[in-house]
């Protein structure tokens, strides 16, 4: 059952249409991939979902009912353009916004210990935000996206500004807060966290949702029929009405081969033609990265 | 806690806790006081002297005249010692005052002659005795001139004498002249005081607004509120939790500047021990007390409670218009296009409360206090002469409606403006910023 979900949305801004007729589904317990070139409307939808904004018309559920003024402090946001306050303190600064996300002094205060502690940031309670480095107001950032214990998380470039080890902490913090049974929604260009996370996406583009489902089956639809063999032969003058060869290339003592096989034959079928006649040492299909999809989807 | 309360409170705790808030909360009063009390102090030092002026009156008409106060001694001279006496400026001689000629026959025949700048205390003891002596002069002439009834003459003298004592009477202030005079200066301070602050308190804490706004927009932390607080709430949050740093400073300001000036009222105006204390002490004395007096017999609730009216008023309706402008924008340097009007109207209110006070009763003081623009810097003017209910009233309520608009209408662009970002938005997109849902 989805957790969230938008249809129909339409938002009309003075010179452009934002989104047109936008519907998503957002599974619960499952982390949401909203994608998009720059200026498709991903922040413009995410505005409608955290009712920063409205819709000029089209609803948003969330868990099966219309979406309501409260249900704000059941979403954590991270925004894409993000800061804090740089003459306040560390500590002070994630006190306000965890207050302002609902929790009281109390709560606010055990739960970022708890935080600062997860992150390593403990010692910095008392440092001014302005002494921070860029990762370290990342890190204040997200936890103050999710120190309220939100069901609804959203994500717009979370890694953006980590170096590998802590972008690799975000991204083990998202998946168990998944875990938890949180639903997530990320906005990122990086497609391979994309991959990594992601159990559903939406492509967005020119205002219109122009693809959505689960990341694999997004994959492999988009497959264009190619399999890579490495045969233990010296060269490959095989032909056969089933495929074309686009490529041959030595690799030691095999060949590597790259085959397109024509629409109306089954994966199966092919690879019992090669196995055959070959002595086939790997073979496996060439799954589009979701790199390639989203770069053949936007420039259609 | 309800989350316009934790805005406030954010707003005001870290501006309370500034060094430079409070610094500036506790050193503007040592600062008014001084720059209040110091002249007030050396003049004193100076009266501490008496000063010989010697006179040198060729007509020995006007020497009798001159009677001699505590502070300036008139020591009437033959001529010849002109030359002698001159040697002595700025030792015994404080100035030397020369009169030539008929002053009737011609005014110009008379000097000053002195080593620094003369006093204008001086200049006035001079003027108003000779003055009186002239008129008399002329009224002789032409009493003993042939074609004019003397009756008459006697009836001009007795109108012209009297003339003085009609104006004095014409002022409302007090039961007797000298209170009544004073009572105007003191109004005219008084109300000069409240102009300037209420205008210095619109800008600076509106500009303060308008700072907070654009740091939120420029560092991007507004995009991490919004998703928990209501746009409009961060600015009615932004605007009372300022608007109570400024109350806070003129309460503080308020304090400090009362104890201070009554601490150092009792210190100037307190009886000497010595007997042999020079004259210039009670003359201090004396105008305190009737300073005092006059200070005292405003209404100083009234003026006080209408000071606050206004400052509210004025400060969140020009609050609410620099938030507006900032909300709109990327960058200070993009602010000036707009603020340019906005400072040109403070400016003109500043200025119309300026003339104000040598006429708080004329149309400019009129209409630029029903104004709501206007009328929190001009109003201030005009109270301490007192004027009728209804205008203020009528005021306060053009005030406080026109904000309530204004207000309404920066809400709405606030809320669309610190989420945009790039161009720069022509007013007409503003417009249409309004009505967006």
């Amino acid at each position: 059952m989805s957790y969230l979900q938008t249809t129909n949305v339409i938002k009309q801004y003075a010179q452009h249409l934002a989104l047109d007729k936008v519907s998503i589904q957002v599974p619960r317990g499952t982390v949401f991939g909203l994608l998009g070139p720059n200026g498709a409307g991903k922040t413009t939808l995410i505005r409608i979902i955290t009712r920063i904004t409205a819709p000029d018309s089209g609803e948003v559920f969330i868990n099966g009912r219309l979406s309501k003024s409260e249900d704000v402090y059941n979403i954590g946001y991270l925004p894409e353009e993000r800061g804090l306050y740089k003459k306040m303190k560390v500590g002070e600064q994630a006190m306000y916004l965890a207050q302002l996300r609902g929790l009281s002094k109390k709560d606010a205060h055990r739960e970022l210990m708890i935080w600062f502690k997860r992150f390593d940031i403990a010692g910095w309670y008392n440092r001014k935000v302005e002494e921070l480095s860029k990762g370290m107001q990342q890190k204040v950032q997200f936890i103050s996206t999710v120190i309220h214990n939100p069901d609804l998380l959203i994500f717009d470039e979370p890694f953006s500004g980590f170096d590998p080890v802590n972008a690799e902490l975000v991204k083990d913090e998202m998946l168990r807060l998944k875990d938890e049974g949180k639903t997530i929604i990320l906005s990122t260009h990086n497609m391979e966290s994309v991959e990594a996370l992601c159990d559903n996406i939406a492509l967005i583009n020119k205002s219109q949702v122009v693809l959505q489902g689960k990341v694999y089956d997004i994959r492999k639809e988009h497959s264009p029929g190619i399999f890579r063999f490495r045969l233990r032969a010296d060269d490959f003058m095989f032909e056969h009405p089933t495929f074309t060869l686009i490529s041959k290339e030595p690799y030691h003592e095999y060949i590597d081969i790259r085959i397109k096989k024509k629409p109306e034959v089954t994966n199966n079928e092919l690879a019992k033609l090669i196995f055959d006649n070959f002595d086939v040492v790997a073979y496996d299909e060439e799954i589009p990265t979701m790199n390639d999809v989203f770069i053949k989807t936007v420039k259609q | 806690m309800n989350t316009l309360s934790l805005v406030i409170q954010r707003e005001f705790l870290t501006r309370v806790r500034k060094r430079s808030f409070i610094i500036m909360t506790l050193l503007m009063p040592l600062l008014m006081t001084s720059l209040s009390f110091v002249p007030l102090w050396l003049s004193t030092l100076n009266d501490g002297g008496e000063k010989n002026i010697i006179v040198i009156d060729n007509t020995g008409i006007y020497a009798p005249m001159l009677e001699s106060t505590d502070t300036y001694r008139f020591q009437t001279v033959g001529k010849a010692q002109e030359s002698e006496y001159r040697s002595q400026i700025g030792k015994d001689v404080f100035a030397i005052l020369q009169i030539t000629d008929d002053l009737n026959v011609n005014p110009n025949a008379i000097t000053l002659l002195s080593e620094k700048q003369s006093p204008q205390e001086l200049r006035s003891i001079i003027e108003n005795a000779l003055s009186e002596k002239v008129m008399q002069q002329k009224l002789d002439v032409l009493s003993q001139s042939n074609n004019v009834n003397t009756e008459a003459i006697t009836q001009v003298r007795s109108i012209v004498e009297s003339g003085s004592r009609v104006s004095i009477k014409t002022m409302k202030w007090g039961e007797d002249g000298t209170v009544s005079e004073s009572s105007t200066e003191v109004a005219t301070i008084i109300g000069m005081v409240f102009t300037i602050l209420i205008y210095m308190f619109i800008l600076m804490y509106g500009n303060m607004v308008m700072q907070a706004v654009l740091e939120e927009k420029k560092s991007r932390i507004v995009e991490v509120m919004v998703s928990s607080v209501k746009p409009v709430k961060l600015l009615i949050g932004k605007i009372i939790g300022i608007g109570l740093v400024g109350i806070t400073q003129l309460v503080i300001w308020g304090i400090l500047l009362g104890v201070l000036f009554s601490v150092l009222t009792m210190f100037i105006a307190a009886p000497q021990p010595t007997p042999g204390m020079p004259a210039p002490a009670e003359m201090g004395e004396f105008d305190m007390a009737s300073i005092m007096n006059s200070v005292m017999s405003i209404n100083w609730f009234e003026i006080v409670l209408f000071f606050l009216v206004f400052f509210i008023g004025g400060y969140i309706l020009y609050a609410s218009i620099f938030a507006m402008f900032a909300s709109a924008v990327d960058s200070e340097e993009d602010t000036s296009q707009f603020m340019m009007p906005v400072t040109i109207i403070i400016m003109f209110a500043f200025f119309a409360g300026f003339y104000s006070v040598s006429n708080p009763d004329g149309p400019l003081a009129f209409w630029a206090s029903l104004i709501p623009f206007s009328s929190p810097i001009v109003m201030m003017v005009r109270i301490p002469f007192g004027i009728p209910m209804w205008e203020k009233l009528l005021a306060v309520a053009l005030l406080y409606g026109t904000f309530i608009l204004i207000s309404i209408l920066a809400a709405k662009i606030y809320r669309v403006g610190i989420l945009m970002y790039g161009k720069k938005p022509s007013i007409k997109e503003m417009i249409k910023w309004v009505k967006y849902k």
